[in-house]
Parts: C-alpha cells; sequence; structure tokens
C-alpha cells in the first residue's frame, strides 16, 4: 500500500472514530452512555422542541415604556429642582412625542431655567427654547436605555425562570427588542407564560383619605392623586368586582429595595401570603414613612392593582413586611419568585407562543425516523443493485455521513429539529449523487476502453469539480437558511450543511482509497460497478 | 452493468424546447390563476398571524357536534377546522385571533369552551399563536431569503461561469419556484417557514442538477472546439442524463418516503420538495440549457481568443520562415 493511501486510511478512521463517539451516547441512550468509559462524551443530541415537547415565546420588550419611566422620573427632579432654584412653573410633563414639556409662569425665568437644564440635565438636548421649553433625551441615551431595559429584562426572566425549576432553558435576546425563550418539557405552559411576562412593579403608595372616592371618580381628582383599584374575585361565584382607591402619585417605595420574598401561611383560615425582606436604605424609609403615618393606609400596589391598603398602626421597623390577598398556593409562590428576582424594566408582550405536548414529539420522532429509515433503504438497495460492490461502497459513505452528521450535532451542541430530521433524510438521497456522478464518469471511461486504473482516477479527477460546484451552491443556500430560519428551520439548514461538507469528504475521500486499497491489493480483472 | 440509459444515446433536446416552454408555462398559468382564485398564496400561521391548536381526542366524534360547540363561543366562531389521520380523533382548529397579553391565553379559553361538551376526552397536543407583528417579520424574512439565495446564485455561476450559464440557471430556479408554488396552490397547502425552506432547498438542488449539466457542456465546447453550441448542448445533456434521473431517483424515495410516512408535520415541506425535484430536474434540462442558444457566439469565446493568438503567432512565425526561405 501506497503511504499516502496509507495515511488517508488512518484519517478517515480517526474521523469516523471521533464522531462515532460523538454519536454513540445518542443511540445507546442517556442511561447507558453513562457507563461508557471517561474519555468518551457522554451527552446525546439536543433534541428541539418540536420532538421532546415544550414551549417556545418569543416576547416583545416595551422599550418606549422604559423610556417614558425615565422620562417621567427626569420631569420630577426637573420640578424638584426648578422650586430649589426659585423657578416657579405651570406645568411640567411628558407628552406623546416623548418631550418634557416645561412651562414657566413668569417669562423672565426663560434664561435661568434654560442654564439649569443645560447644566444638570447632560444627558437631554433642548428642541424648543419656549416657551414652552420643550427637552428630549439625546438619541443615543434613548437607544442605551432601550438596550439595557432589554438585557435587564434578560436576566430579569433568567431569574425567574431558574427560580421556577426548568431544566435546560434558553433564554436569549433576539434582534432589538425580542427576547425568546425555550422551555423545554415544561408542563404547564400559560403558568410559565404569566409568571415570565409579570411586570411585577411593587409600589407603596400613601391612600389619601382627605379626598372621597366618588368626588374623585366624578373629576375632582387633586393634581398630586391617582386612582387606582383593588381587583376581589368571590371564590363560590368567580365574581370580579373592582374597588377604587384614590392614593398619592407619590411612591413611597418601590420592589427594588426587596431582598427576599417567601410565602408563608396565616390569619384565620392560615392561608398563604407573601412576606418580604427590605434592604437597609429600604428599611430606613419605611420605618421613618410609618412613623409619620400612623393611623393612615398604605397601599400595596403590584403593577397598577392594589392588593391590599392596611392602615398603619404603628412604625414597622426592621424593613419586614407582607402581601396578603386572596392568594392560592401556586399564586403566592409565584408572586414570591417574582418579588426575589425583581420587575421587568418594562412591560412585555407576547409576540408568538408555540407549546407541543411530549407525545406529539414523540408521535413526530417515530414518523420522521420511519420515513427516513425507508428512504434510507430505497436508496441502499437501488444503489446496490444499480452499482453492485461500488454501490455498496457508495451506501457506506451515506452511512459514514449520517454518522458523521449526528456526531457534528452532538458535538457542537446543535439542536435536532423535525425539519433537521428531513434535513437528514434529504441529505441521505442527494448524498449519493457524488457518487453517481463519479461512478458513471467512471463507466464511461471505461467504455473508451481504459484501464480500470486509470479510469478509476480520471473518474474522480473529472467529477471532483462538478461536485465541488454543486455543493458550494447548496452549501450557500443553506446558509442563508440559517441566518433566516427561526428554531426548527435553523435545524434543517444546520444538518444539510453539516451533511454537505460531510459528503465531500465521505462520497470522495473514502470512496476513493477504498478503491485505491482494492485496485492495489487484489489487482481485479473487472470492476463491480 | 444495468444502464437504464443507453451510453452512447444522442438526444435532440433542443429541438423540444419550444414544447417544453409551452408545457410549463402552461402549467405556471394553472398555479397563477390558482393564486388569484384563492387570493394570493394560502399563508401558515407563522406569516399572517393567529393560533392553531391541535387536539387529540381519545375515541372519535362527529366533527359537526365540535363545530356547533365552537360556534357557540365569540371567540371561535369563525374558527376552521381541520381534521387529519382519517379517525376524526385528530383535529387541528384555526383561528386568526392571537393575544398577546401574558396573563389570558386562546387554548384556556378553547378549554372553556370545549368542557363544556368533551371534558376530560381530549387532551391539546400543541399549540401555535403567531401575533401580527412577527408574521410580518417572517413573511419579510423569507422573501428576502428566496431573493438573496437567488442573487447569490446568479453571482456564483457567473464567476464559475459565464453569464449567460448564470441567466439559464437562474430562469431555471425562477421556473421551479413558481412551478411548485402555483402547484402548492392548487393542492391546498399552506405557506409555512418550513414550506419555505423547502423552497430554498430546491432552489439548490435545481442548480446543483444545472451545474452538473454545465460542466459538461463546457467539456464538450473545450475539447471540440467545431462542434456547434446546439450539437455541444444536446451531448452535455445526453451523457449526463443517466446521472440526472438517477439522483432524481434516489432523492425522489427519500421524499415520497417523507411524504407517505413522515406525519402531518411534514407533509407540506415534503409535497414542496416532491414538485421542486421533478421541476428542478426537468428545468436543469429543457429550460437551463437551451436558455444558453438564446445569446449569440460561441460557448466560452475568452478559450478562443487565447487559442487565436496562439494562432495568430503561428502564423507570423510561418510567415516569416517562408519570408527568410525565400
Amino acid at each position: 500500500m501506497k503511504t499516502s493511501t496509507l495515511v488517508k486510511l488512518v484519517i478517515i478512521l480517526v474521523v469516523l472514530a471521533i464522531f462515532g463517539a460523538y454519536a454513540l451516547p445518542t443511540f445507546i441512550g442517556k442511561q447507558r452512555a453513562k457507563e461508557l468509559p471517561s474519555f468518551l462524551p457522554k451527552s446525546p443530541i439536543n433534541l428541539g422542541l418540536d420532538l421532546k415537547g415544550g414551549m417556545y415565546l418569543v416576547l416583545g420588550v416595551e422599550t418606549n415604556k422604559a423610556v417614558f419611566a425615565q422620562l417621567s422620573r427626569a420631569a420630577n427632579n426637573l420640578k424638584k429642582q426648578l422650586l430649589n432654584a426659585k423657578i416657579a412653573y405651570n406645568r411640567v410633563y411628558v407628552d406623546k412625542n416623548n418631550e418634557i414639556v416645561i412651562s414657566l409662569v413668569d417669562k423672565n425665568d426663560l434664561q435661568r431655567a434654560l442654564d439649569l437644564i443645560q447644566t444638570n440635565f447632560p444627558n437631554y438636548v433642548i428642541v424648543s427654547e419656549g416657551p414652552p421649553i420643550k427637552i428630549r433625551l439625546k438619541e443615543k441615551i434613548e437607544d442605551k436605555i432601550k438596550r439595557e431595559a432589554v438585557d435587564q429584562a434578560v436576566n430579569v426572566i433568567r431569574n425567574r425562570v431558574d427560580q421556577f425549576g426548568v431544566t435546560e432553558p434558553t433564554i436569549v435576546r433576539s434582534g432589538k427588542d425580542h427576547i425568546v425563550v425555550e422551555l423545554p418539557g415544561i408542563k404547564d405552559a400559560n403558568r410559565a407564560v404569566r409568571l415570565i411576562g409579570k411586570t411585577a412593579r411593587l409600589e407603596f403608595h400613601l391612600v389619601d383619605d382627605s379626598v372621597s372616592v366618588d368626588e374623585a371618580l366624578n373629576g375632582k381628582l387633586p393634581p398630586d392623586d391617582e386612582i387606582l383599584y383593588q381587583i376581589k374575585r368571590d371564590p363560590t361565584t368567580g365574581e370580579v368586582t373592582k374597588i377604587p382607591y384614590v392614593v398619592k402619585k407619590d411612591v413611597v417605595l418601590t420592589g427594588d429595595m426587596i431582598t427576599n420574598a417567601t410565602v408563608r401561611f396565616g390569619g384565620p383560615l392560615n392561608k398563604p401570603y407573601v412576606a418580604f425582606e427590605l434592604n437597609s436604605e429600604g428599611a430606613k424609609i419605611f420605618a421613618d414613612f410609618t412613623a409619620k403615618h400612623i393611623g393612615k393606609r398604605l397601599a400595596i400596589v403590584l403593577d397598577n392593582t392594589i392588593y391590599s391598603a392596611p392602615v398603619i398602626q404603628s412604625r414597622i421597623g426592621g424593613g419586614r413586611g407582607e402581601i396578603t390577598g386572596n392568594f392560592t398556593l401556586q399564586q403566592a409562590h409565584d408572586l414570591a419568585i417574582v418579588l426575589r428576582s425583581g420587575s421587568l424594566p418594562a412591560p412585555v408582550k407576547v409576540l408568538q407562543k408555540v407549546t407541543i405536548g411530549p407525545t406529539l414529539g414523540k408521535i413526530s420522532i417515530e414518523k420522521g425516523t420511519k420515513a427516513m429509515i425507508f428512504g434510507a433503504a430505497a436508496v441502499i438497495l437501488f444503489m446496490i443493485f444499480y452499482y453492485r460492490l461500488s454501490g455498496l461502497l457508495a451506501d457506506i459513505a451515506m452511512a459514514a455521513n449520517v454518522l458523521i452528521i449526528l456526531g457534528a450535532l452532538a458535538m457542537f451542541n446543535a439542536t435536532l429539529t423535525l425539519p433537521g430530521l428531513a434535513g437528514i433524510a434529504l441529505t441521505v438521497g442527494m448524498s449519493v449523487d457524488a457518487n453517481v456522478l463519479i461512478y458513471e464518469r467512471i463507466r464511461e471511461e471505461l467504455r473508451l476502453g481504459r484501464s480500470i486504473h486509470d479510469a478509476v482516477n480520471t473518474g474522480y479527477s473529472k467529477a471532483f469539480i462538478t461536485i465541488f460546484d454543486a455543493n458550494i451552491t447548496t452549501l450557500i443556500i443553506a446558509l442563508i437558511l440559517y441566518q433566516f430560519g427561526s428554531g426548527p428551520v435553523k435545524g434543517f439548514a444546520v444538518t444539510m450543511s453539516i451533511g454537505l461538507l460531510a459528503n465531500m469528504f465521505t462520497a470522495v475521500t473514502l470512496t476513493k482509497t477504498v478503491f485505491d486499497i482494492v485496485l492495489d491489493k487484489f489487482r481485479p480483472k473487472r470492476l463491480s460497478i | 452493468m444495468i444502464e437504464i440509459i443507453k451510453p452512447d444515446i444522442y438526444i435532440d433536446f433542443v429541438s423540444k424546447f419550444k414544447v417544453a416552454i409551452t408545457i410549463s408555462l402552461l402549467l405556471i398559468a394553472a398555479g397563477i390563476i390558482s393564486l388569484v382564485i384563492q387570493g394570493g398564496p394560502k399563508l401558515g400561521i407563522e406569516f399572517k398571524g393567529g393560533t392553531s391548536i391541535q387536539l387529540a381526542f381519545k375515541k372519535g366524534i362527529d366533527v359537526g357536534e365540535l363545530r356547533k360547540v365552537l360556534s357557540s363561543s365569540k371567540l371561535f366562531k369563525d374558527a376552521k377546522i381541520q381534521t387529519f389521520g382519517g379517525t376524526n380523533k385528530r383535529f387541528i382548529i384555526y383561528t386568526k385571533k392571537s393575544t398577546s397579553s401574558t396573563t389570558k391565553s386562546i387554548e384556556e379559553q378553547l378549554k372553556k369552551v370545549l368542557d363544556k361538551q368533551f371534558a376530560g376526552q381530549y387532551t391539546i397536543l400543541e399549540v401555535n399563536m403567531v401575533g401580527p407583528k412577527i408574521g410580518k417579520e417572517f413573511r419579510d424574512k423569507g422573501l428576502e431569503a428566496i431573493i438573496l439565495s437567488l442573487i447569490a446564485i446568479l453571482i456564483y455561476i457567473s464567476i464559475r461561469f459565464q453569464y449567460r450559464f448564470a441567466v439559464g440557471a437562474i430562469a431555471a430556479l425562477f421556473h421551479d419556484v413558481l412551478i411548485t408554488v402555483g402547484f402548492l396552490s392548487i393542492f391546498g397547502y399552506e405557506f409555512t417557514l418550513d414550506v419555505v425552506a423547502a423552497i430554498l432547498t430546491i432552489i439548490g438542488y435545481s442548480v446543483n442538477d444545472t451545474i452538473v449539466i454545465f460542466d459538461r457542456i463546457r467539456e464538450k465546447v473545450k475539447t471540440n472546439r467545431k462542434l456547434s453550441n446546439v450539437e455541444a448542448i444536446n451531448r452535455g445533456i445526453s451523457e449526463t442524463l443517466s446521472r440526472t434521473i438517477l439522483t432524481a431517483g434516489t432523492t425522489l424515495f427519500v421524499v415520497l418516503a417523507l411524504f407517505i410516512f413522515g406525519g402531518h408535520a411534514l407533509k407540506g415541506m415534503s409535497f414542496a420538495l416532491l414538485v421542486g425535484i421533478v421541476s428542478g430536474t426537468y428545468s436543469s434540462i429543457f429550460i437551463a440549457s437551451p436558455i444558453l442558444l438564446l445569446f449569440k457566439g460561441q460557448l466560452i469565446p475568452e478559450k478562443k481568443e487565447e487559442e487565436s493568438t496562439d494562432r495568430f503567432k503561428q502564423r507570423i512565425e510561418f510567415d516569416m520562415k517562408n519570408l527568410r526561405e525565400r
């Protein structure tokens, strides 16, 4: 045997051994893979959600709301600074175009106000020097707020999912303001969506008892107050009642200062409630505030809904509090999770949701595999029938190709989806194409009266450039497909790409090496082709 | 040796170009008529937004009964019901509605409606909800991917071959995409993401097929400069015919297996592949190659120029020699 042939043979065997080792756990199952020697890989191929069941969720972060919140804070801050500088204002508010509008009482204060804004609000540009003055966030800063809102939302959601207890979740940002969440094997998808999607903005507001609720509802609402509702559900009839409260707009404390939240049981019916702890800063604010407002009511507001509004009996030190409501155990449990993991910087919307039950995944695997086996069997038999031993060799190359695809999927931790399975099947059909090209060429050369040795060599070299061209174009398509596709379609592009690359190796290098060895060793008079 | 095509066969494909293009145009027209009648392609949930919910009942039920229960609710009044598997056990319910709320879900509301009549008799296998915003994104991206693929192919073939080959290949690709889209419409298949993936794969497959033939045509011209363009094309196609048929055959085996055994989830995709592969094989022979003739001049003229320079040198040398001898 020539040295170059020997080297090729060794390379082929090593490559197949490596990919085979990675593919092995998928064939024998996770349990038995554990008993393999320690140097061998043990994880089987990741199955996509469409094959093992679970939930795929695309959320859109309403980043504009995060920007609006930032503007509102700035507007409040500006009011305080204007007062400190003794500049009287009629109104300071955020308008529809995300601009802060400042209308002053006295025109002569205009320049002083502009100076103050310029020195103390470097993140803003003055749109109009007024009156009224209009300022807006610099574009760069606005983009940054949006970007950070999405990043923060990803972190918060990851926290929540981790505490919810899902194995191998994926939470990634996608594009500008989308978040993709994949929860394999999740049973109660809707509960998970509720948990993930809860904004969970916890705020404490003082109830304004000086205003009658009826008058406030009829439009006599003081500018510093707002109306919020408590929602009560009758446990037997399921009837919902909304109770309005007039509360101060000023926020006493927010959920950002919560360090821990747990489910407890108490009250006459031993019902679940959520107890929380504040950090030292929050504890101090809480203690001072409660000391000053004994006898008044404090509304605990979550996402603009009042959960309870207990009367402050005494100064509450130690930074502990509780949220009671008509919770089921599950609701209390989930509320504790969202309080612990923090609030979302902006509300999220469900843009796409796919939930697949585990049974459907099993059916898909069965049917996909069955189709693949039937298709492959037909191809294998046909190749042997048509090209005899050479056909068998092409079949071996095809099997090696599938082995490499499976091994590569496991190696790169890629995901096998149902369209991915179809991609493998298609590769099976197309991978023999290279061998068909070569064999047809060899037959032609033989017909021209060349020796077996020459015919094989020219056959391979003449067919190679065609195989190369054809594979490259298909590879280009597969790459574009990968760019464009969502989960399952990406899987299709991945298996196709690996299959095409592997094809160059198995259908050309592998089969040629075998030919070389056979021709060299046995010097056959006739070629079984 | 088994041969489906006789080795020394020579078929005059070019002369059948007119017949072929008539057939193709008729098929494409049929597809377009079907698309027009149906008001455009039947888009899947991914592209138009909405919700599909797949149900499995323990026992076969009456579809009419299911329809009655659904029509009693406001949300599912306009829902479409599709049954498959032939046992009246599995259904897909489509509605145009979707919800972006994180607290309410459509399937929970469906459950409420169904439980009035079928409580405990069914399970929800799959829920697929796509909001209108994402639907538009998918539409844009899908179209972008198809256009991008065509451009990439055009560039690659222009580099590797002459531009006239690229025009032929692209014409064949348009042919295949139109035929596939038309057939999908005629046979009532939906356009889903999988189907778009299949269309892209068809583009890849068809180019692959076309390249094999083009390579052979080019080789014919290179080895025998006296060959006319028509003859070179006919020979190129004839000599690769057995390969073309064999590869289409093996690929069709597999795709047919996917279509028959792959289950509901792979039906649309494998149908598109089935049509596309047949069309791709046909178009490589009858569309891509004859188009090369629409351009005047020899195939691969660059090479000829080089040779003519050589010949020019020879002629000069020859003349010089004659001069000297004189």
